[in-house]
């Protein structure tokens, strides 16, 4: 190409981004057509909460310590949008399983179009729809009386930094999931541990409450360090370790779910 | 010398132990229509997935408009638009927006996109329906929009996987047509089909693909005459007037359970009035004559089912005179 070609065309950088932004527009207009598959997704944090706020709040605050059914909204609230962000997982791991089985994504692979746009503008747009998950999350836990006023404006940037950043690392996580998934089943249980973790977590009752054996697997798993993290930021406990190892974690898990992906993504379609 | 769309040369693939591509060579000239024709299996849909750059070949040299299909993938894809064999619409979304979107990803202007989407849209009669999601398009109008949205970048290739299979006939006449136009306008399209009459009826040249081989490679002409002439079938039901119809007709061949003589000719009337002369002059009557001239039914069969040319009688009868 000569140097006037080049200087005429937009770089490639700029083309990437344009691609990737035209795939996240795609994913996102999938999404508001049919919202029901996002807000279906929804539905399982949501009854958790009001589950185990209304029917077993006041026994499960009694194993924390008193305080009643407030007490207990205050310490399930961090675990349950984090959860949120894994219910939104499983929605992505099978939606991306069944858009590759779509003749639209061959013809995107025989267009001069960025390769990895196509899974970028999955990742964004689910990462966007799990924030606007857990922003509604929270307001039903607003509503039914958790609040976090003692809060610093700053901490309230990394609370929400955090969420992005788990959303982002369990999106991937999910792309990989949905790509090595044959169909959309397959998908679905490939994506379940994302479901099943949150439960095996610091997120319904503190991991000292859990059997000696298992305490070091609830306790290190990537849900208890952000839901531990999430709990100091927006309730102001010890925070400790905790922050390092979600951090830690959210790093490795979408470095892990971008090479798998994109691995997937390269090889020949059948 | 024209410049070539498409150059391949011992194009090879096999999945597992199966090969499916052994060795293909092709090439197609810019601005003309080249049909690979085949069986179900023979390999067609692979042969576009590898010139389209959708998987890559075991072996062989590829060059699509220029460009090296290994070295310069992303330059092949500028070039070129492919239909495959099932529909690559986005079913969510509406077929307006599908056309955008493909705008969007050949990096057209906004205004010149949305220009070009409702001309496309216009030209195939798809207007009424662009507001409604893909999904619910009839298998016509799918086949229609993945068409159009291949056509939005101006590709000058491109490439279609039995574009009328499914469809009904009146569709597939539409089809035709939109694809004779498309090479009006100096696109080059490689076509498969596995009806030889669209072949026959579109293709400037016809390559037949057969085990994973061209076995033959010309026009619609050059094929036909690859198969001995036609001939002549005369069908008696009463036995006596046969066996003086064959004594007569000596350079017939016979088929003693039929009832039938065949005869071979080129289809004249000269010839046929010759034959009919013969037999009144025996005074015979034939119940029933067949003249069949040989079309691409024959060499693809001829090609494909054994290495030597079957007996003209096993294909089927073009035409009928009473």
């Amino acid at each position: 190409m000569s140097a006037v070609q080049a200087a005429a065309r937009p770089s490639r950088f700029s083309l990437a981004l344009r691609d990737s932004a035209t795939m996240v527009r795609r994913n996102l207009l999938h999404a508001r057509r049919y919202p029901s598959l996002t807000l279906n997704l929804l539905l399982t944090p949501v009854m958790l909460l009001l589950l185990f706020v209304y029917v077993f709040g006041d026994v499960m605050s009694a194993g924390l310590g008193g305080g009643g059914r407030s007490a207990y909204v205050a310490y399930l609230v961090p675990g349950l949008l984090l959860m949120t962000i894994g219910s939104t997982a499983v929605g992505t791991a099978v939606s991306v399983s069944m858009d590759m089985t779509e003749g639209i994504v061959a013809r995107f692979r025989t267009m001069a179009v960025h390769r990895g746009s196509v899974l970028v503008g999955h990742v964004v747009g689910s990462v966007l729809k799990a924030v606007l998950s857990v922003v509604v999350v929270g307001l039903v836990a607003v509503a039914i009386g958790f609040r976090s006023t003692d809060a610093t404006a700053l901490e309230w940037l990394a609370a929400f930094g955090l969420l992005v950043l788990f959303a982002t690392a369990l999106t991937w996580i999910a792309v990989g999931m949905g790509l090595g998934a044959p169909n959309a089943e397959a998908a679905s249980n490939n994506a379940t541990p994302l479901i099943l973790l949150p439960l095996l977590s610091s997120a319904f009752v503190p991991v000292e409450g859990m059997p000696g054996w298992f305490r070091p697997v609830a306790e290190y798993q990537p849900f208890t360090p952000a839901i531990e993290t999430l709990r100091g930021l927006l309730l102001g406990s010890e925070i400790g370790h905790n922050g390092w190892l979600a951090a830690g974690w959210c790093v490795a898990l979408t470095a892990l779910g971008y090479f798998w992906s994109a691995a997937s993504f390269a090889r020949d379609p059948k | 010398m024209t410049d070539l769309a498409i150059a391949a040369n011992g194009l090879r693939k096999s999945y597992g132990d199966r090969t499916v591509l052994d060795g293909v060579d092709l090439a197609v000239p810019e601005g003309t229509i080249f049909s690979l024709l085949g069986p179900n299996g023979a390999g067609k849909t692979t042969a576009v997935k590898i010139l389209s750059t959708l998987v890559a070949a075991d072996a062989g040299d590829v060059r699509v408009a220029g460009h090296d299909l290994s070295a310069d993938p992303q330059a092949v894809r500028a070039a070129i638009g492919v239909t495959g064999q099932f529909s690559a619409v986005d079913g969510l979304i509406t077929g307006e927006e599908n056309m955008l979107l493909m705008a969007d990803l050949n990096h057209l202007p906004k205004a010149e996109g949305r220009r070009v989407a409702a001309e496309l849209l216009e030209r195939f009669d798809l207007a009424d329906a662009a507001r409604k999601p893909a999904s619910t398009y009839s298998g016509g109008m799918k086949r229609r929009l993945d068409i159009a949205m291949t056509l939005v970048g101006g590709p000058r290739i491109i490439f279609l996987d039995e574009p009328t299979t499914g469809l009904d006939p009146r569709s597939r006449h539409n089809m035709w047509q939109i694809i004779r136009e498309l090479v009006t306008g100096g696109v080059t399209v490689f076509l498969t089909t596995q009806y030889l009459e669209e072949a026959d009826e579109l293709a400037d040249r016809i390559a037949v693909l057969h085990e994973g081989r061209i076995a033959a490679e010309g026009t619609a002409e050059q094929l036909k005459r690859i198969v001995p002439g036609g001939h002549v079938r005369l069908r008696f039901t009463d036995p006596a007037a046969y066996r003086t119809a064959a004594a007569a007709l000596t350079e017939a061949s016979r088929d003693d359970d039929a009832l039938a003589l065949q005869l071979p000719s080129d289809g004249t009337q000269r010839e046929l009035r010759a034959i009919l002369d013969h037999l009144d002059a025996v005074g015979i009557e034939a119940d029933e004559l067949t003249l069949h001239t040989p079309d691409l039914d024959d060499v693809f069969f001829a090609l494909t089912e054994a290495a030597v040319v079957p007996a003209p009688s096993a294909v089927p009868s073009k035409e009928t005179v009473r």
